[in-house]
């Protein structure tokens, strides 16, 4: 059965004021334009949960959709920081709660598997325990020695950019897995964005490729260059020079508010988005091919 | 011709971080410094070195300089790539990890690192990126080197907030936390080595050409001391900088 629907639907149906929101990717596959559709939407009192927070809830909190961020590193990566995460928390307007990445992941696992919590080795450090009751200690009843625990993660809903995937939602990811597969299985609803729609022949010549399965998957949505300024291994590139601009537009609420309205409030979709980047940024960011060799599955 | 008496700061600490590393090495690398230093040392001492990312990419061959840790390049001509969670555990929980590269905002006099918070964690002052990986990194590989540059407020006695440990208060106090990793086994900066002595605290075991020790007290926020061993680094190499400007960084993006 069809799941396709537009971005805008999708978002409509599945993402409700005060939801949380995982968008998942790590630096890889960030579905910012459902992060845009979810601006333009006016949908308000999210918490945004994320490993790295990255440009797309920066975006989201300026544009007031977030009552609370949960992340493990608030940085614009590779560039220095997030500066609207962090104005707002530094004055007091965000509520936030802080992770390592793995006590981070760790939560999405123990969601993703069913688990009423996960271990981990201690780390020694234990400030930020102090300061998140989430983090807490059990005994190993097979050693006696403690471990440090993390409750699941469950989110409402779960935006994953992919590279292909049926219409049913059975989706083929490649390149960097962040938590891709995690975030999946741990939310309640899912939303699957997808460079390419494929007919499901193409899903099925390549099984161990299918991270994702549609029996979890709610929308499926043809969004391609969805996740620019991020990227889609093989698609197209990251652009590292908007990560770096995005330092200096961030500095001020004027200037995100002034891109905020020419790129997301005046941009009726990520098509029209695309298009107005235009074919010197298109031709910057193009992948090139560098193509695996085929594998054969055998004929049974 | 690459002049050997005039190299920059950044261009000696990248030098003196790729000596530390050994052939064979399984490192879990950052961007920037450490990624250099890794390169570099690959090219010339340690050609068997291995390099993993935290975005879960293992054996890297990065054809261009990556700005984030998940750049596409890394990906291209890996030899595997897995998720976040098989990275944390399969690898660094494990302890399949020799070597971290660790950063911060603040060093204490134990080689704790504050990446989190400057002044109160619930008002802060200057709010940091955070963690990471770096709280894993620190407690699980097994040595940790950190690079940074010389200034007294990134060396104060000690930090705001320990993002993750070095050698805790020192003495016993980190091997009492049971984590299996050695930590920090040397800070290197523009102006010489620290290392940690027997009661873990940081002491000057190398100075680079041309730096007294009391110009390193004076950028350090404790009453540090000197190593009776204490050597004079050898100048990076003709070799080394040419490496480093022609084939690494030749677009001079972290040199």
């Amino acid at each position: 059965m069809t799941k396709q629907m537009s971005l805008k639907d999708a978002i409509r149906e599945y993402v409700h004021d005060g939801d949380t929101l995982y968008a998942s990717g790590f630096t890889h596959l960030i579905p910012f334009a459902a992060g845009h559709e979810i601006i333009r939407q006016g949908i308000k009192d999210l918490v945004l949960a994320r490993a790295t927070p990255d440009l797309i809830y920066d975006q989201m909190v300026a544009a007031g959709c977030a009552r609370k961020v949960v992340f493990s590193y608030m940085g614009n990566p590779g560039v220095g920081s997030l500066r609207r995460v962090r104005a707002a928390i530094e004055v007091g307007t965000l509520e936030w709660e802080e992770y390592s990445h793995f006590s981070m992941i760790s939560r999405l696992q123990a969601g993703a598997n069913g688990l009423p919590f996960m271990p981990m080795k201690a780390t020694g450090a234990t400030d930020l325990a102090d300061q998140n009751p989430n983090y807490q200690k059990v005994n190993d009843p097979y050693t006696g020695e403690a471990v440090v625990v993390v409750p699941p993660l469950k989110p409402d809903v779960a935006v994953v950019h992919v590279q292909r995937a049926d219409a049913e939602g059975n989706a083929h990811v490649w390149g960097i897995l962040g938590e891709q597969r995690l975030a999946a299985f741990a939310s309640t609803r899912v939303i699957l964005t997808a460079e390419e729609i494929v007919d499901q022949s193409v899903i099925r010549s390549d099984p161990n490729r299918t991270l994702i399965p549609g029996l979890i998957v709610d929308a499926v949505c043809h969004v391609p260059f969805c996740a620019h300024p991020s990227y889609t291994q093989g698609y197209h590139d990251r652009d590292n020079k908007f990560y770096l601009e995005w330092d200096q537009i961030s500095k001020t609420e004027e200037r995100v508010g002034e891109y905020l309205c020419e790129w997301v409030y005046d941009v009726p979709d990520r098509a029209a988005y695309w298009e107005k980047l235009g074919p010197d940024v298109h031709e910057r960011l193009a992948a090139g091919a560098r193509l695996s060799e085929p594998v054969n599955y055998g004929d049974y | 011709m690459v002049d050997e008496l005039n190299y920059k700061p950044s261009e000696l600490m990248v030098v003196n971080a790729a000596r530390l590393l050994r052939d064979g090495d399984v490192v879990f690398v950052g961007v920037g410094i450490p990624n250099l230093a890794c390169n570099l040392a690959m090219r010339t001492h340690a050609p068997n070195l291995q390099m993993i990312y935290e975005a879960g990419v293992i054996g890297a061959q990065p054809s261009r300089l990556p700005l984030s840790i998940g750049d596409p390049t890394l990906v291209s001509g890996a030899l595997s790539v897995c998720s976040m969670y098989d990275i944390f555990t399969l690898y660094l929980q494990r302890g399949n990890v020799d070597v971290g590269f660790l950063g911060g905002a603040q060093i204490d006099q134990f080689g704790n690192i504050n990446a989190t918070v400057i002044g109160d964690y619930k008002n802060p002052k200057v709010r940091l990126p955070g963690s990471g990986g770096s709280m894993e990194i620190a407690a699980w590989a097994n040595r940790c080197y950190i690079i940074t540059p010389h200034q007294k407020r990134r060396f104060p006695a000690r930090v705001d907030f320990r993002t993750s440990i070095g050698f805790l208060s020192g003495g016993d106090a980190r091997k009492e936390t049971g984590v299996r990793g050695a930590g920090p086994e040397a800070v290197v900066t523009n102006l010489g080595l620290m290392q940690p002595n027997q009661d873990g605290e940081l002491i000057l075991t190398a100075l680079h050409p041309g730096v007294s020790f009391d110009q390193v007290r004076e950028n350090t926020g404790w009453d540090l001391k000197q190593s009776e061993t204490c050597i004079v680094t050898e100048p990076p190499k003709q070799e080394e900088l040419r490496i480093l400007r022609e084939e690494l960084d030749p677009g001079r993006i972290y040199i």
